[in-house]
């Protein structure tokens, strides 16, 4: 069981677990909660260059369609292609077996909340 | 991440409604259940308790439990109630014989939709009329507006009851249950019996179910039990649904709804019922290729362009909206789509046949029934035949899609 406090967060619902100077991306069990059945993800390839703040990818529910922003600057280096042929594990395991991607951070990391910090931001616990 | 949703069914946050949001009578109930809500037309719904998915899988193999109390609840009452609504709506309502339903639609001057409609008789002179809940107001205005010399009265009575319905292949045996424990009596003719959108009064006895709570205690409430000395309500039971599926549409007495929901719960919970929310509803009808207003249908849509010319009798005398009876060359149609993938087009995306934009999907989803998405959209009349190679344009990246005619899903008989 991934330990929710050892991660960080982004205000736009994604966590990251860094281990040296790759990072694991994924999305929140909260954002999966608010987008119902997830049905289809759209992610980067390996080898593509995202940056901070920029849109890297596609999360579509039944219901709605979330673009998936990337928190870190850096080069996709692994795609989680267990995701791709099972949405259903961002419902049913969004911080274990439905990580997204790993990027390799190539710039600064900036403006990632803490556990309590996302905590506030989306309610929960209150 | 940020969602952008393609209609107001989709979002659903916070743990409470925002602002001025109308609730239903079964609020309580969906909390209980663990719902999430969403603002849908102004009220405070609940989108789904566990899984769109799951919960459509269930209507479709056994049985899913709708709150629809938001629906608007209109009477028409009078000697002339029959006319009346021949010369205020666009079907031949005068027609129908007491016990039955009809798909109708309420139409402006000009033709256009102002809403659809299902209307029950239930007696010479008297007519229940469902209106969406958005439009539950404009309805009983401009039925109002259009009594003039007629014989009949318009008075909404939505907020006096809630609305369930019970939708799926083994609803029927359900109610059968709810009847042989003694929560249903009085059965104007047995369920088996009554057809495919009709309707017969019963009575619903409230059990001693709305004190104790299923989730914190072991306690099932047994339909029948602690009913000693509860008084029997008048419930409408009504051959009707959204679904596509065989199911009934039942009318209470809004403070009988909760000890109504749990006592088909709980009757149906060893069925494989499940309650069911608004995100399953929509693909549900989506599937069956059942408007949606808003969607679909609109006041700048007449019935012939969103394929329901049939609503209106070729030879109906004069009634508001008699331009709809008139050809519109080159109006734009509806039509089904189907794609091959997971990616649906969505409300609002653009078609294109080659370079040209040719229309725009109105509702789309993957269809959990059929595995691929589904959508429904309005082109030109050019593009509309049934085969015809179209692409939706899905954020940017071109999808091939095919014309078809729906529904896209048609239960067994």
């Amino acid at each position: 069981m991934t330990d929710v406090n050892a991660l960080q967060y982004t205000a736009e619902h994604e966590w990251i677990a860094t281990e040296a100077d790759v990072v694991t991306i994924g999305i929140t069990d909260y954002a999966a909660d608010q987008l119902g059945d997830v049905v289809f993800v759209d992610l980067p390839a390996v080898g593509t260059e995202v940056k901070a703040g920029e849109t890297m990818g596609e999360i579509e529910s039944t219901k709605s369609v979330s673009e998936l922003y990337a928190p870190v600057t850096g080069e996709v280096v692994e795609v989680n292609e267990a995701v791709d042929a099972d949405p259903a594990l961002v419902n049913s395991s969004p911080f274990e077996q439905a990580w997204l991607v790993k990027v390799r951070v190539t710039g600064e990391v900036t403006g990632l909340l803490d556990r309590a910090a996302y905590e506030a931001l989306t309610g929960a616990g209150s | 991440m940020t969602t952008s949703t393609s209609d107001s069914q989709a979002g659903g946050s916070g743990s409470g409604p925002q602002g001025s949001l109308r609730e239903t009578p079964l609020r309580a109930e969906h909390e209980r259940l663990g719902a999430t809500f969403t603002d849908f037309g102004g009220w405070w719904m609940p989108v789904r308790y566990s899984s769109d998915i799951a919960e459509h899988h269930a209507v479709r193999s056994a049985a899913g439990l709708f709150d629809i109390s938001h629906m608007g609840e209109i009477m028409v009452r009078g000697t002339d109630a029959g006319a009346f609504l021949d010369y205020a709506l666009a079907g031949r309502l005068s027609a129908v014989s007491v016990g039955r339903a009809k798909y109708s639609m309420i139409l402006t001057p000009e033709g256009g939709i102002i809403d659809d409609l299902v209307l029950y008789r239930l007696a010479d002179d008297e007519f229940l009329v469902i209106a969406n809940a958005a439009n539950r107001e404009n309805v009983a205005a401009a039925l109002s507006e259009r009594i003039g010399q007629f014989e009949a009265t318009v008075t909404d009575e939505s907020d006096s009851y809630a609305l369930i319905a019970l939708q799926g292949p083994v609803a029927v045996r359900i109610l059968d249950e709810a009847v042989a424990a003694g929560a249903i009596t009085e059965l104007g003719m047995p369920l088996a019996e009554v057809k495919n959108y009709a309707l017969t009064d019963a009575f619903f006895t409230p059990g001693e179910v709305a004190v104790d709570d299923r989730a914190q205690t072991d306690h099932k409430f047994t339909p029948g039990e602690d009913r000693a000395g509860a008084e029997a309500t008048p419930l409408l039971l009504a051959r009707t649904g959204y679904t596509g599926e065989d199911g009934f549409e039942l009318y209470v007495g809004a403070e009988h709804a909760a000890a109504l929901w749990r006592t088909l719960l709980t009757t149906g919970e060893p069925h494989g019922l499940v309650p069911a929310g608004l995100a399953a509803r929509d693909t549900l009808r989506l599937e069956a290729g059942m408007p949606l207003y808003g969607h679909e249908l609109s006041a700048d849509i007449v019935p012939a362009q969103a394929g329901l010319g049939r609503i209106i009798p070729r030879d109906k005398g004069d009634f508001v909206g008699r331009p709809a009876l008139e050809e519109r060359p080159g109006a734009r149609v509806l039509i089904g789509l189907v794609a091959h993938g997971r990616r649906a087009g969505r409300a609002g995306y653009a078609l294109y046949d080659g370079e040209t934009e040719v229309g725009q999907i109105t509702s789309g989803a993957l269809s959990p029934t059929l595995g691929h998405p589904v959508a429904l959209a309005y082109v030109n009349p050019a593009v509309a035949e049934p085969g015809t190679a179209l692409t939706m344009d899905v954020r940017g990246n071109r999808i091939p899609a095919t014309v078809t005619t729906p529904p896209f899903y048609r239960r067994k008989k």
